[in-house]
């Protein structure tokens, strides 16, 4: 869904556009209009005026970020978090659309539910679009009615938050998403292997005296996932927030075989490890855990080589008083959207000098490739006006208390970050100004 | 909030000198004729789990020192009607607590405590972790037969994954530079557990373990923390079992430890419990100067 059209024009002047699509990387100005972009040319060519200008000197123009992963906590849990204050977060971590989670209560598995979450009455600034359940009440058990689902507007299906684990419901959604060209997400946890656990098995976990949950966890499920793909016509599979070196070498197996498989990262994979987890603070604690540095080092050199299609958040709001507390008992999950492009800048291009044209690609074309967004993830004359606009050389701290998110449960409170989004334009329209 | 000076979190970030300062304080450490060094003082016994052992020798020591004690269980309290944690301490601290003995299920409990709470907080014991004050009257058992930590070599032998006990008593010797040999089925003995401190080895064979050994610490399998290991009992019986044959093969002198409750039969025979070399009642006796030492540490009494 997008929020009201704009009727005036937007002239982006002076940036520096980087538009992975169209293989720009240079100086341009991007006209908007009517909520499409008009046209896009070298400095000072666009003749004519526009309603408004948007002095850019200095900064990047990026398609608008793609999130693909975000917990938006409604119907339902809105002490943690609602469409209206998680979409105004994701607008000031400069993200136009983000894909929110069906795990919520009650669970996303109808057409009612999909249509709810698009009514403009939710307050959502950026584009939201439902990932249904992929079965009834995500219970792993029936699939639900894919094609009601995507007739109304779900762009994905998933069991978020648990895994769909039975080899025949998983073959079976995989065969129906295939011939609806309907991509099916999987949350990669063999969760017999993980009762009780809290964070990653290794070292760390044993010292701590907490349950671990290995890396043949995940690896399993998106080895059998990705070998079910590469025998079933057409299906789509994308492993959310994958977090191992071992579940990178299976997608990398399954793209050798022409199987359509994409992931996505969450920058707090390529930021920590179960390492820097302190005096059991549960800011630390999300499910997949922090993994150790050699799945960290996998996960960076996949960042650059393409492996990874798209940076996620897997924004995970919680309430104080549902992470105040014993570390083994609080729930998963941290929330990400205002820090995602300071990490991706401060880690992948600064400190391992990832080009800053393939982080974009990591925000906007990588993730719109992975759900077919049409009309977004580039800046080709006609797409949507959907524009971030940042300051890729801009230090600032981050303050949880100052967040727009319901919930402040990150560990990256006062971290000092490189890299700030200046703009967010949704539609052609500026939702979130710095 | 950094934990109130005087709290005992664990044993792993406690440094070598302030451990030997504390047993030694331990050593005038006296029940009987105690000076009441905490007077009026207020310590809060806060048990989310059963203990015979380390709740009854706190609420000695606290008691010996003149401090007055409050026991508060999990069953039978608000903890019972849903309370967190924290509100718990809360309400402990706002009773008047000058100090919060905690034992937990969960491995950081008190920590969490800790780092809300301004009173001094001590670990009784949090989940699979640490149980920082059996280490320590451990240690002072061991000094009190051995006289030094130097050139020891100890052996435990048992379930050390599900461990508390075990994990206090690695990082504590290993300050000290014993040598410890832990011994133990792959599902009970992971590789992983030579990581815990320097000096660490890990063994399957008991025969290896024993060899030249001064100290034994025997654990008793944990059946409540199993959460679906299957264990063999009568193969660990056969493996692993403390008898007096195997007691031979350790160094003549070598004491046997055991933190309790012991099962009869199965990590050792009466004949070890009751046994000559047996310190088992000796470590349950020592935990009251011990924990009368904690305490005092606690209140800044330590001098």
């Amino acid at each position: 869904m997008s929020p009201e059209k704009t009727r005036t024009s937007l002239l982006i002047k002076g940036g520096h556009l980087i538009d992975p699509v169209a293989r720009i990387d240079a100086p341009m100005d991007v006209l908007l209009k009517d909520g499409r972009v008009a046209e896009v040319a070298a400095p000072n060519k666009i003749k004519g005026g526009a309603d408004e200008k948007f002095d850019a000197r200095g900064l990047v123009v990026a398609p608008g970020f793609i999130d693909l992963h975000v917990h938006l906590r409604e119907p339902g849990q809105v002490h943690k978090e609602t469409i209206a204050t998680g979409t105004a977060a994701a607008a000031a971590g400069g993200f136009t659309s983000v894909c929110t989670m069906p795990n919520t209560v009650p669970v996303v598995d109808s057409v009612e539910w999909v249509e709810w979450l698009r009514q403009p009455e939710r307050g959502a600034v950026v584009n939201v679009f439902a990932i249904a359940a992929a079965t009834r009440a995500s219970k792993g058990a029936t699939l639900t009615d894919f094609r009601a689902l995507q007739t109304a507007g779900a762009i994905a299906v998933t069991d978020d938050g648990k895994p769909i684990l039975d080899d025949s419901i998983m073959r079976e959604a995989l065969v129906l998403g295939g011939e609806l060209n309907f991509p099916v997400v999987q949350h990669a946890e063999d969760t017999r292997m993980t009762e009780n656990c809290c964070m990653h098995a290794g070292a760390r976990s044993f010292r701590l005296g907490l349950r671990g949950m290995t890396a043949a966890a995940e690896a399993s499920v998106v080895e059998r996932d990705v070998q079910l793909a590469m025998h079933i016509p057409n299906a789509r599979l994308h492993v959310a927030h994958l977090s191992t070196g071992d579940a990178l070498k299976s997608v990398r197996r399954g793209r050798r075989a022409k199987a359509r498989v994409t992931c996505e990262v969450t920058p707090h994979h390529f930021t920590l490890t179960d390492e820097d987890m302190r005096d059991y603070d549960s800011n630390y604690k999300m499910n997949p855990p922090l993994r150790s540095k050699s799945d960290l080092e996998a996960i960076l050199a996949a960042l650059a080589d393409g492996t990874v299609d798209a940076i996620a958040t897997d924004h995970a709001p919680h309430a104080a008083h549902e992470k105040e507390m014993e570390f083994e008992r609080a729930a998963f999950g941290i929330t990400g959207l205002e820090t995602a492009l300071g990490l991706a800048i401060t880690r992948l291009h600064r400190e391992k000098h990832i080009p800053l044209a393939r982080i974009v690609e990591l925000f906007t074309a990588g993730p719109a490739r992975c759900f077919d967004f049409r009309g977004r993830g580039s800046l080709v004359r006609g797409s949507i006006a959907d524009v971030t606009i940042f300051d890729p050389k801009k230090k600032w701290t981050f303050e949880a208390a100052k967040s727009r998110s319901k919930s402040k449960n990150t560990p990256f409170d006062g971290w000092s970050l490189t890299g700030k989004v200046v703009a967010t334009i949704v539609g052609g329209r500026i939702v979130h100004s710095a | 909030m950094n934990p109130a000076r005087g709290s005992l979190l664990g044993i792993e970030h406690m440094e070598a000198a302030e451990i030997l300062k504390l047993l030694k304080f331990a050593r005038r450490m006296n029940p009987d004729h105690a000076r009441p060094l905490l007077k009026g003082k207020r310590v809060m016994l806060l048990f989310y789990e059963a203990s015979t052992r380390t709740r009854s020798s706190f609420e000695i020591a606290a008691k010996s020192l003149g401090a007055h004690t409050v026991l508060i269980q999990a069953m039978g309290s608000s903890i019972e009607k849903g309370e967190s944690l924290l509100d718990t301490g809360y309400t402990v601290r706002a009773v008047g607590a000058d100090i919060i003995v905690i034992r937990h299920p969960n491995a950081g409990a008190p920590y969490v405590m800790a780092q809300h709470i301004d009173v001094p907080v001590i670990n009784a014991g949090d989940g699979l972790h640490e149980h920082p004050s059996q280490a320590l009257l451990d240690a002072y058992t061991i000094l009190r037969n051995k006289k030094t930590f130097k050139g020891l070599q100890v052996t435990i032998v048992g379930d050390i994954f599900h461990s508390r006990v075990a994990r206090s008593a690695c990082h504590l010797l290993s300050k000290f530079d014993v040598k410890i040999i832990l011994c133990g089925p792959p599902e009970l003995v992971p590789e992983i557990a030579t990581t815990l401190a320097p000096g660490v080895r890990v063994t399957r064979h008991i025969e290896d373990a024993l060899r030249g050994t001064d100290v034994i610490m025997l654990l008793r399998v944990q059946s409540e923390r199993l959460a679906g290991m299957k264990i063999d009992l009568p193969e660990y019986i056969a493996r692993y079992q403390m008898t007096p044959a195997r007691l031979k093969m350790a160094k003549k002198d070598a004491i046997v430890m055991h933190p309790g409750p012991i099962i009869r039969g199965l990590e050792l025979t009466s004949e070890i419990a009751d046994g000559v070399q047996a310190r088992i009642l000796e470590e349950v006796h020592n935990g009251v100067p011990t924990r009368m030492a904690i305490l005092a540490r606690a209140m800044g009494k330590m001098r």
